[in-house]
């Protein structure tokens, strides 16, 4: 039993960090905003130069090989610094719907060292989203129908876009024609890969939330801390702390919740799904308290477009139903909890 | 990061299950809040001690086994997850036991802590007073120098189950004219020394559940203090830590209550559903259960690599009380006309347990520092907000 991040895991987010800290600092992630595409290729290169796009693909196409319990830290980190790129959808979510492909199998050998690389874009598309993340921008999506699973490229779909309020997020409907010659994967397969895409598309949503919920009370703290009135900076009134306190509360209380997700993901465990939606439901009600905590203790600065309080808000609730509404998520929990054969209670928490 | 345990951890919990099994009293022990129950408790956990199951983690010089923190959770959670009595000295064994671990002299840990892990002393605290309440540095109870002897005057309030209790730790001003917290010293008195009276007061329960304590010249030997004089405030500090934090509420019994509301909300599913956000209360305490285990783990890992833990202790306060009082109120409301009945009356079944419970959760928030301080704390020292 070891509830913790070993000193690998632990120096490889503090390099994300201190990278993300210098290269996606909030006015260039306005400038981004600005843009008719949303993204920067340079950062993405960039972010590639750091391996990150390499960690969860298998050494033996070029990655580093790491697991979800590696990625429960780095999307932290990219919902931190709220960076304008769809990248764990590729780096982490795809990549691990590919490396669950049998080895050998071509999808792998063509896309993997190319995901590892930083080269590729791959849009996920799944019934639990009705819309396509960066669906335009990619060169290659990943689509499902029925059970099936396609590797289909970009030239094949038609993308009509939807703006998000997030206006970093790039959203699509695609249209296409389903063949057996893009078909990766079918029935009880396709079926499990399915679920698994699912439950790492959750996992990754339920990091970038709790790294917003961080990045809105750090700007929280750092408002409260200069602002004055009476005297005094905000910061010291009571009514104001205990916002805060709150905030730091539902943080620290989800983040073991997605460890253990990612952990059980990483494992595979029969359960895992339940654990990542707690741990979703559990990310998604801190973002949404620090959104709201933050507007208020920043008075009608945080109402404003000018205060960067506003970019990390708009991602926390942009992400808030994706991979799953909550009423989803909720629903997996509790249909697992209501069961008859379920063992609860104390000494039950890490059973498989 | 690995969740599993260890064979030798398996061992421990299956050894932990077995001797509970065969040693669990058969019949529910009464209130601790009562003479009868706090005896029927004291008994029990002697028992506890002969087989060294009392105090798993202190040295078995001391009366313990030498667990670490992963084997006290696991016995935690065979102890609570078995029903076992509620631990009746764990105000003594957990805080002033903790501190003395830390700041006692090995004279002091001889002489006090097996003593402690065998009940047969029972402790009770002496923090707060009439007018030091949330602000403890204000505290003006007096143990004043004569000899080798301090002689206390003053009055102590809020003493959980001091009416039944051998010995009271807690904080005197033992510098003339010092102010807040500067010149207090920790002091422990043994309660029956002569000048010192104790008047019961009655909690929500209708039970003497705690005390006022008075103190008229009460001499008590310089060797019962606990650190340096006038360094009290600072080796209470530490004890308040440990209250806060992990010790004194690990996650095994608010899971047993979680797993306890949901047995009772499946048990009444028809009545229950008529409102709708009773099934969600459920889902969510159960959750929040289920957190706090997790981040019980996750903390003991942090602090077995070397990591210090400072204010979250003052979020698992947060946490645990609000839970625990969510649970309760939800139980009383799927309970209905039931959860109004007291004691053994014949309508009320298991639900006069869930009144004891809710009952004393309504005290979670205020004890051991109100969760306003506890916010305080954690906007000040963790997020560094200015005073």
């Amino acid at each position: 039993m070891d509830f913790t991040f070993n000193d690998d895991q632990l120096a490889f987010r503090e390099a994300i960090s201190r990278f993300l800290m210098t290269e996606a600092a909030p006015e260039m992630l306005r400038e981004i905003w600005e843009t008719d595409v949303g993204r920067s290729q340079e950062l993405r290169n960039k972010i590639a130069e750091q391996g990150l796009t390499a960690l969860s693909v298998p050494e033996a196409e070029g990655g580093l090989g790491m697991d979800d319990v590696t990625w429960a830290l780095m999307t932290q980190e990219l919902g931190y610094y709220a960076i304008p790129d769809s990248l764990a959808d590729t780096a982490y979510v795809a990549s691990g719907l590919l490396a669950g492909l049998p080895a050998g199998h071509p999808a792998r050998a063509d896309l993997l060292p190319r995901i590892a690389d930083g080269s590729l874009r791959i849009a996920i598309s799944h019934p639990v989203n009705a819309l396509v993340s960066d669906a335009q921008l990619a060169q290659v999506l990943i689509l499902t129908d029925g059970d099936d699973i396609h590797v289909v490229p970009r030239s094949h779909v038609d993308v009509e876009n939807h703006p998000s309020i997030d206006a970093s997020r790039r959203l699509g409907v695609v249209t296409w024609t389903p063949s057996s010659a893009t078909c990766v994967a079918s029935g009880e397969q396709g079926r499990a890969l399915q679920d698994r895409l699912l439950d790492r598309g959750a996992l990754s949503v339920a990091g970038q939330l709790l790294g917003l919920a961080q990045r809105m009370l750090d700007l929280s703290v750092d408002y409260v801390a200069q602002r004055k009135q009476f005297g005094k900076p905000i910061g010291s009134f009571q009514a104001v702390k205990h916002h805060l306190a709150d905030v730091a509360r539902y943080i620290e209380q989800a983040k073991p919740v997605l460890y253990r997700a990612a952990h059980a993901s990483a494992r595979g465990d029969v359960n895992a799904g339940v654990w990542v939606s707690q741990a979703r439901l559990a990310a998604n009600e801190a973002s949404w308290i620090a959104a709201r905590k933050g507007i208020q203790v920043h008075g009608a600065m945080g109402y404003t477009w000018e205060v960067d309080l506003q970019m990390f808000m708009k991602r926390a609730w942009a992400l808030d139903a994706s991979w799953g509404e909550r009423g989803f998520h909720k629903n997996r929990v509790s249909d697992y909890l209501f069961a008859d054969a379920t063992g609860l209670g104390p000494g039950h928490t890490f059973e498989e | 990061m690995d969740l599993t345990f260890t064979p030798k951890q398996n061992a421990f919990r299956a050894e932990v299950r077995a001797w509970l099994a065969a040693n669990l009293p058969r019949e529910p022990l009464a209130s601790y809040d009562t003479r009868e129950g706090f005896e029927q408790h004291r008994a029990w956990e002697a028992r506890l001690f002969e087989s060294r199951w009392s105090m798993v983690m202190w040295p078995a010089e001391l009366g313990g086994r030498g667990s670490d923190l992963i084997e006290w959770l696991i016995f935690e959670e065979e102890y609570y997850g078995a029903g076992a009595p509620m631990r009746v000295n764990q105000n003594g064994q957990l805080l002033l036991g903790s501190t003395l671990m830390e700041f006692g002299t090995p004279e002091q840990k001889q002489r006090f802590l097996p003593r402690m892990a065998a009940s047969l002393d029972m402790w009770a605290q002496g923090w707060s007073e009439p007018n030091a309440g949330s602000d403890m540095a204000a505290i003006t109870s007096k143990a004043l120098l004569d000899g080798d002897h301090y002689v206390i005057n003053g009055q102590k309030t809020w003493s959980t189950r001091a009416i039944y209790a051998d010995w009271l730790f807690g904080l005197f001003r033992s510098e003339p004219g010092s102010t807040r917290h500067h010149g207090l010293s920790f002091v422990m008195v043994p309660l029956d020394t002569p000048g010192v009276s104790i008047r019961p007061i009655k909690a929500l329960n209708g039970k003497d559940a705690f005390a006022e304590v008075f103190f008229d010249d009460v001499r008590v030997p310089v060797a019962n203090r606990i650190g340096e004089q006038g360094q009290g405030w600072h080796v209470a500090m530490a004890t308040a830590g440990f209250e806060r934090g992990l010790l004194l509420r690990s996650p095994a019994r608010f899971q047993a209550t979680a797993r306890k509301l949901v047995e009772l909300y499946k048990a009444n599913r028809a009545r229950a559903d008529r409102d709708p956000s009773l099934r969600d209360a459920v889902l969510e305490t159960w959750m929040g259960a289920e957190a706090y285990a997790l981040s019980a783990y996750h903390t003991v890992g942090r602090l077995s690599r070397g990591e210090q833990i400072g204010a979250e202790s003052s979020i698992n306060k947060i946490i645990w009380s609000e839970l625990d009082l969510k649970m309760h109120e939800t139980a009383m409301r799927i309970l209905g006309g039931q959860g109004e009945l007291v004691g053994k009356d014949s309508q009320a079944g298991d639900a006069a347990g869930w009144l004891e419970g809710f009952l004393f959760a309504q005290s979670g928030p205020i004890y051991a520092g109100t969760n306003e301080i506890q916010r305080n704390i954690i906007a000040e020292r963790m997020l560094g907000l200015p005073k």
